[in-house]
C-alpha cells in the first residue's frame, strides 16, 4: 500500500516537472529582489525576439530574493541557468563553487554588467526633513530605511557609498568614516532581508524618513506610489553599482540551455532592452538611449569600488568578513 | 451538557459577563483577521479579484499546493494508521520513545525542519555530492517541498487515531481473527470502520496544515514563480510585488480552504460523538 | 494528544506487528530522524567553544530573549483566554455557541502566514483596530507585543482543546456538594474545579508555549524584524542561513530543537498526569 503511494508520488512529481520542459526552450533567471517589474517588462520582449530569430518558443522563469540569498540557493542546488544580480561578489561565490568559470566578467561587455545604478534616496512628500545628502542620514532626527547589509547586495552598496562619502568628507580618515557609517546604521529602525521588504517598510508600513535603495527602485516606487508624493533625491556622491549577469554554466550545460541563456544576456545590451531598462530607471551604456532618458537621471559624481576600496576582494576581506569593519560598525545587527 | 451555573437562583450576571468577554476577544483576535482578508481581497471589486485569481502564477500556486497535499496526506494517513496500530496494539521496548518521536515535528519550528533538510539534501549537504553524481534534485523542487511538508504534518493523523485505538481495545479484532478472518480482512472490516471518523478528522487537519505550511517550505522552495511557489509563499511574493490586493486574494483562497476544513471537521465531530 | 500511558496487554496474536512497526520506523527515520541528525551532525562540527560563542553573541541572546519573553506573554494571555473559552464553551448554553466553538479551530486551520499578514494590517497604526490603539500610545505592530499577538493567535486552541474535554468529564457531584455547603461560585471554581483541571491546563499551556517558541510564518510579517528588539530566534537562524553562515544557523537551530524536545517531554508528563483526572 505504501509502495503504491510512493510510486504515485514519484509519478506525480515527474508529471509535474516534465510537462513544461519538453517541447520548448526554458531558462530560469535567478535575480535580485527589486528586479521583479524589470524582468516582467524585459522577458516578453526577448521571448518575441527569440521566436523571431529561431522559431522556437521560450519560457523564462523568474526567482527573486536578496542577491546573496539567491546565490546561496544556487550553491545548494537551485537550477538557475542565468543569474542577474546586483553584486559581483555573489557571482564570484558561484564561481568559487565551481558553477561557472572564474573569468565570467570577460564573457560579456562592460565587465558583464549590461546596466548599472547607484544608491539614491526616496523621501516623503515635500521632503519634510530636508534630506539632501549622506550627511543628513547621520542626523539624529532622521531614520533611514535600508535592508540588512549582511543579506542584501542593495544594502551593501548603501553601506559602501556612505563609507566612501565619509572618507571623502574626512580627508580619507578611516576611523572617522567608520564613525559616520556607524551613526547611520544605528538609526535604522528595521533591517529587512531584501530590498523589496525595505521598500514595503517605507511605503506601506510608513516607517522611517528616507528609503536608501538603488536609484532604479526609487524611480519605480515614486511612480508606483505617485499618490503619496514620494520624492527622489540624488546625493552629491554615490557608488557605481554594476549589475552583473552570467550564465550558470553547469546548470545550463546540463539542461542544454546554454545557447538561449547566452543569447538572453547578450540581448540585454541591445537598444531594445536598454530602452526598457532606462524606462525602469536603470542607467545604461547605450549612448542614444542614455540621451533619450537623460531627464530621468540627475547628474551625480560616481566613484567605483576599485577607486575607493581597491576592489571587491579587498572589500570582502576588510569590510564583509566575520568580525571585519561592517561587523564593528553594524552594532545593532 | 451541564448547566450547573444556569441555576436560576444564582447570579446571572457572571455568565453573561464571561460569555461577553470571551466573544469579544474572539471577535478581535480570530474573527477580525478573517473578515479583513476578504475585505481586502474584494476591496477593488469582483473583477480585480477574479483577475488576481486567474493569473497564471496564482493558478499554478494553487495547483502546486494541491499536488503537495494530494501526495502528503495519503502517505501520512498510511503512516498514522501504522504508527497507531503498532503503539496501541503491541508492547515493545522503546514504545514511549517512539510516541515522543512522532510528536517531534509538532514542537519544532518549521524553519528548523527546512534547515535540517537543506543540511541533508542541499548541494553542499551531507548527501549533496551523491545526489549530484546521480543527478537527483530534491531541494528547490517538488520533492523537497513534499518532504518538508511530510515532516511538518507527520503527527497529525497518528495523534487523532492513536488515542481512539487505545480506548477501543482490541476485543473486536481478536474476535474477527478467531472467526477466521485474515489480517487484512480484519483491518478492512473491523479496524478501519472503527477509526474512520478519527482518521478523516486527522486527514482534514493534516490537509489544512499541509496546504498552509510556510516557514519550512520557504527554506527549500527557491521561490521560482510558476514552478516551486506554493500558495502561502505566493501570498508573500505578491505582497512583496506591491500587489497587496492580489496577496489578499490568494490569501482568501487559503482562508476558504481553512473554513471548509472546519466545516468538515464539525460534521465529523458530530458523527464521532454519535 | 498522544501519550504512552494506558498500557496495553501484549497480545502478539494480532497480526501486522512487523509491518506496522517497520513502516512507522522507516517513515520516522527517513522523514524525521535523519534530517534532525543532519542538523546535530552539522552542529557537532562547530565545536563547543565556537557553538557557545555563537549562541551567546548579543544578537543571538537578544533573539532568544525576545522569543521567550513574547512566548511567555502570549502563553500568559492564552492561559486566561483559553481557560475562559473552555469554561464558557463547556458550562454555558447561549446562541452562537457552536460557532464560537468552531472559531477556536481557525488558528489551527488558517495558514500562519495569512494570519500574520492580516493581523499586521489590522493592528498597524492605520488599521481597523490599530487606529484606536495608536492614539492611546499603544503600538502593537513592529513591537514585541505584535510578536506576542501572533504567537497568541496561533497557539490559543492548544489551551482550549486540552482543557475542554477534562472540564466536560468533571464529576458534578463535588461542585454540588460544595454548593450545598454554601460555597460561593468563586470559591467553588478555585477550590473544586480548578485543581481538577490544573494538569490539563498546564499541559495545554506548555504546548502553547512550545508552539509559540517555534512560530515563524505569522511573526515575520508583524514583528518588523529589528535585530535586538523584535527579531525572533527562528528568524535569526533563517537570516544566518541567508548570510551563508551555516554554523550560525545550525547552532541556533539546535538550541531551538533542544527547547522543543524538553518542552515535549514536560507536556507529555503533564498529560499523563492529566489523564488521571479524565475518566478513561
Amino acid at each position: 500500500m505504501k509502495h503504491g503511494l510512493i510510486k504515485a508520488a514519484v509519478l506525480a512529481a515527474s508529471l509535474g516537472f516534465a510537462a513544461p520542459a519538453s517541447a520548448q526552450d526554458s531558462i530560469l533567471n535567478v535575480s535580485y529582489d527589486i528586479a521583479r517589474e524589470l524582468f516582467e517588462a524585459l522577458n516578453p520582449a526577448f521571448i518575441a525576439q527569440w521566436k523571431a530569430d529561431t522559431g522556437r518558443d521560450l519560457t523564462i522563469d523568474q526567482s527573486h530574493g536578496g542577491s546573496s540569498r539567491q546565490a546561496r540557493a544556487i550553491l545548494e542546488g537551485l537550477q538557475a541557468d542565468v543569474v542577474t544580480f546586483n553584486q559581483e561578489t555573489d557571482i564570484d561565490v558561484l564561481a568559487e563553487g565551481g558553477l561557472l568559470p572564474a573569468g565570467w566578467r570577460d564573457a560579456l561587455p562592460n565587465g558583464a554588467s549590461p546596466y548599472y545604478s547607484l544608491p539614491a534616496f526616496l523621501v516623503r512628500a515635500g521632503n519634510p526633513k530636508n534630506i539632501r545628502d549622506w550627511s543628513d542620514l547621520a542626523r539624529e532626527d532622521v531614520a533611514p530605511i535600508f535592508p540588512n547589509p549582511k543579506t542584501s547586495g542593495n544594502a551593501r552598496y548603501t553601506y559602501l557609498a556612505a563609507y566612501a562619502y565619509g572618507l571623502e568628507q574626512n580627508g580619507g580618515d578611516h576611523a572617522k568614516a567608520q564613525e559616520f557609517v556607524k551613526a547611520i546604521l544605528s538609526s535604522v529602525p528595521v533591517f529587512d532581508t531584501g530590498g523589496r521588504a525595505a521598500t514595503q517598510t517605507f511605503a506601506e508600513r510608513e516607517l522611517g524618513d528616507v528609503l536608501v535603495t538603488f536609484e532604479a527602485e526609487t524611480g519605480g516606487i515614486a511612480r508606483e506610489y505617485a499618490a503619496q508624493g514620494f520624492e527622489r533625491v540624488t546625493p552629491s556622491l554615490s557608488l557605481f553599482a554594476a549589475f552583473p549577469a552570467a550564465v550558470v554554466a553547469e546548470n545550463a550545460d546540463k539542461k542544454g540551455a546554454t545557447e538561449v541563456a547566452t543569447a538572453y544576456l547578450e540581448w540585454l545590451y541591445s537598444p531594445e532592452a536598454q530602452d526598457i531598462l532606462a524606462q525602469n530607471f536603470y542607467r545604461v551604456n547605450d549612448a542614444d538611449i542614455a540621451a533619450k532618458y537623460a531627464a530621468d537621471f540627475p547628474e551625480v559624481r560616481l566613484v567605483t569600488v576599485d577607486e575607493v576600496f581597491g576592489g571587491w576582494d579587498a572589500i570582502r576581506a576588510e569590510h564583509l568578513a566575520d568580525g571585519a569593519i561592517l561587523d564593528q560598525v553594524f552594532v545593532n545587527q | 451538557m451541564q448547566t450547573l451555573a444556569m441555576d436560576p437562583t444564582r447570579n446571572r450576571l457572571m455568565p453573561r459577563l464571561l460569555i461577553g468577554v470571551a466573544a469579544l476577544l474572539t471577535l478581535l483576535i480570530v474573527v477580525a483577521p478573517l473578515v479583513y482578508i476578504f475585505a481586502r481581497a474584494f476591496g477593488e471589486g469582483w473583477k480585480v479579484y477574479a483577475a488576481n485569481l486567474m493569473h497564471p502564477a496564482t493558478v499554478h500556486a494553487i495547483w502546486l499546493t494541491s499536488i503537495v497535499a494530494l501526495i502528503v496526506v495519503p502517505i501520512n494517513v498510511a503512516f498514522g494508521i501504522a504508527a497507531a496500530w503498532a503503539v496501541a496494539r503491541f508492547r515493545f521496548p522503546g514504545r514511549s520513545i517512539l510516541v515522543t518521536a512522532i510528536e517531534i515535528p509538532f514542537s519544532i519550528s518549521p524553519i528548523i525542519a527546512g534547515i535540517c533538510y537543506l543540511l541533508l539534501y542541499g548541494r553542499q549537504g551531507i548527501l549533496g555530492p551523491w545526489m549530484q553524481a546521480n543527478d537527483l534534485q530534491v531541494m528547490f523542487a517538488l520533492p523537497g517541498i513534499v518532504l518538508v511538508t511530510m515532516f511538518v504534518t507527520a503527527p497529525f493523523v497518528a495523534r487523532e487515531v492513536l488515542p481512539l485505538m487505545q480506548a477501543q481495545g482490541s476485543e473486536q479484532e481478536q474476535a474477527a481473527l478467531t472467526l477466521g478472518a485474515s489480517g487484512w480482512q480484519m483491518f478492512a472490516r473491523v479496524t478501519l470502520p472503527n477509526i474512520r471518523w478519527a482518521l478523516l478528522y486527522g486527514a482534514v487537519l493534516c490537509t489544512a496544515r499541509a496546504v498552509g505550511e510556510f516557514g519550512g517550505v520557504s527554506v527549500v522552495s527557491g521561490n521560482i514563480r510558476g514552478q516551486t511557489n506554493t500558495l502561502p509563499l505566493h501570498v508573500e511574493l505578491l505582497f512583496n510585488d506591491l500587489n497587496a490586493t492580489g496577496a489578499f486574494a490568494a490569501a482568501s483562497v487559503l482562508t476558504l480552504l481553512a473554513l471548509v476544513a472546519l466545516v468538515i471537521k464539525a460534521v465529523l465531530e458530530g458523527r464521532r460523538g454519535a | 494528544m498522544i501519550h504512552a500511558a494506558a498500557p496495553v496487554r501484549a497480545k502478539r496474536v494480532l497480526p501486522g506487528f512487523t509491518l506496522s512497526l517497520g513502516t512507522t520506523l522507516l517513515y520516522l527515520t527517513a522523514i524525521i530522524l535523519i534530517p534532525v541528525l543532519a542538523l546535530i551532525l552539522k552542529g557537532a562540527e562547530i565545536g563547543p567553544a565556537r557553538f557557545w560563542a555563537i549562541v551567546t553573541a548579543p544578537r543571538a541572546l537578544a533573539a532568544f530573549q525576545v522569543t521567550i519573553t513574547a512566548a511567555v506573554i502570549a502563553t500568559a494571555f492564552n492561559a486566561v483566554y483559553g481557560l475562559l473559552m473552555a469554561w464558557v464553551l463547556v458550562r454555558y448554553e447561549f446562541p452562537g455557541k457552536r460557532i464560537l466553538d468552531a472559531l477556536m479551530d481557525i488558528p489551527f486551520a488558517l495558514p500562519t502566514a495569512v494570519a500574520g499578514l492580516s493581523l499586521t494590517a489590522l493592528f498597524s497604526a492605520n488599521g481597523w483596530i490599530g487606529q484606536f490603539l495608536e492614539p492611546q500610545g499603544i503600538s502593537i505592530v513592529y513591537t514585541i507585543w505584535g510578536v506576542a499577538l501572533a504567537m497568541a493567535f496561533t497557539s490559543v486552541p492548544f489551551v482550549v482543546r486540552t482543557v475542554q474535554p477534562v472540564l466536560e468529564d468533571l464529576d458534578p457531584a463535588f461542585e454540588q456538594a460544595a454548593r450545598t455547603l454554601g460555597a460561593s461560585e468563586g470559591a467553588i471554581f478555585a477550590r473544586v474545579v480548578f485543581p481538577q483541571i490544573l494538569p490539563a491546563w498546564l499541559a495545554g499551556c506548555t504546548i502553547a508555549f512550545a508552539r509559540s517558541l517555534g512560530e515563524f510564518g505569522a511573526i515575520v510579517f508583524i514583528a518588523g524584524n529589528l535585530p535586538m528588539k523584535t527579531e525572533i530566534a527562528a528568524l535569526l537562524a533563517f537570516i544566518r542561513l541567508e548570510e551563508f553562515d551555516y554554523q550560525g544557523a545550525s547552532a541556533i537551530a539546535l538550541v531551538l530543537l533542544m527547547f522543543a524536545l524538553i518542552l515535549l517531554v514536560v507536556s507529555n508528563r503533564l498529560q499523563a498526569w492529566a489523564m488521571r483526572f479524565k475518566g478513561i
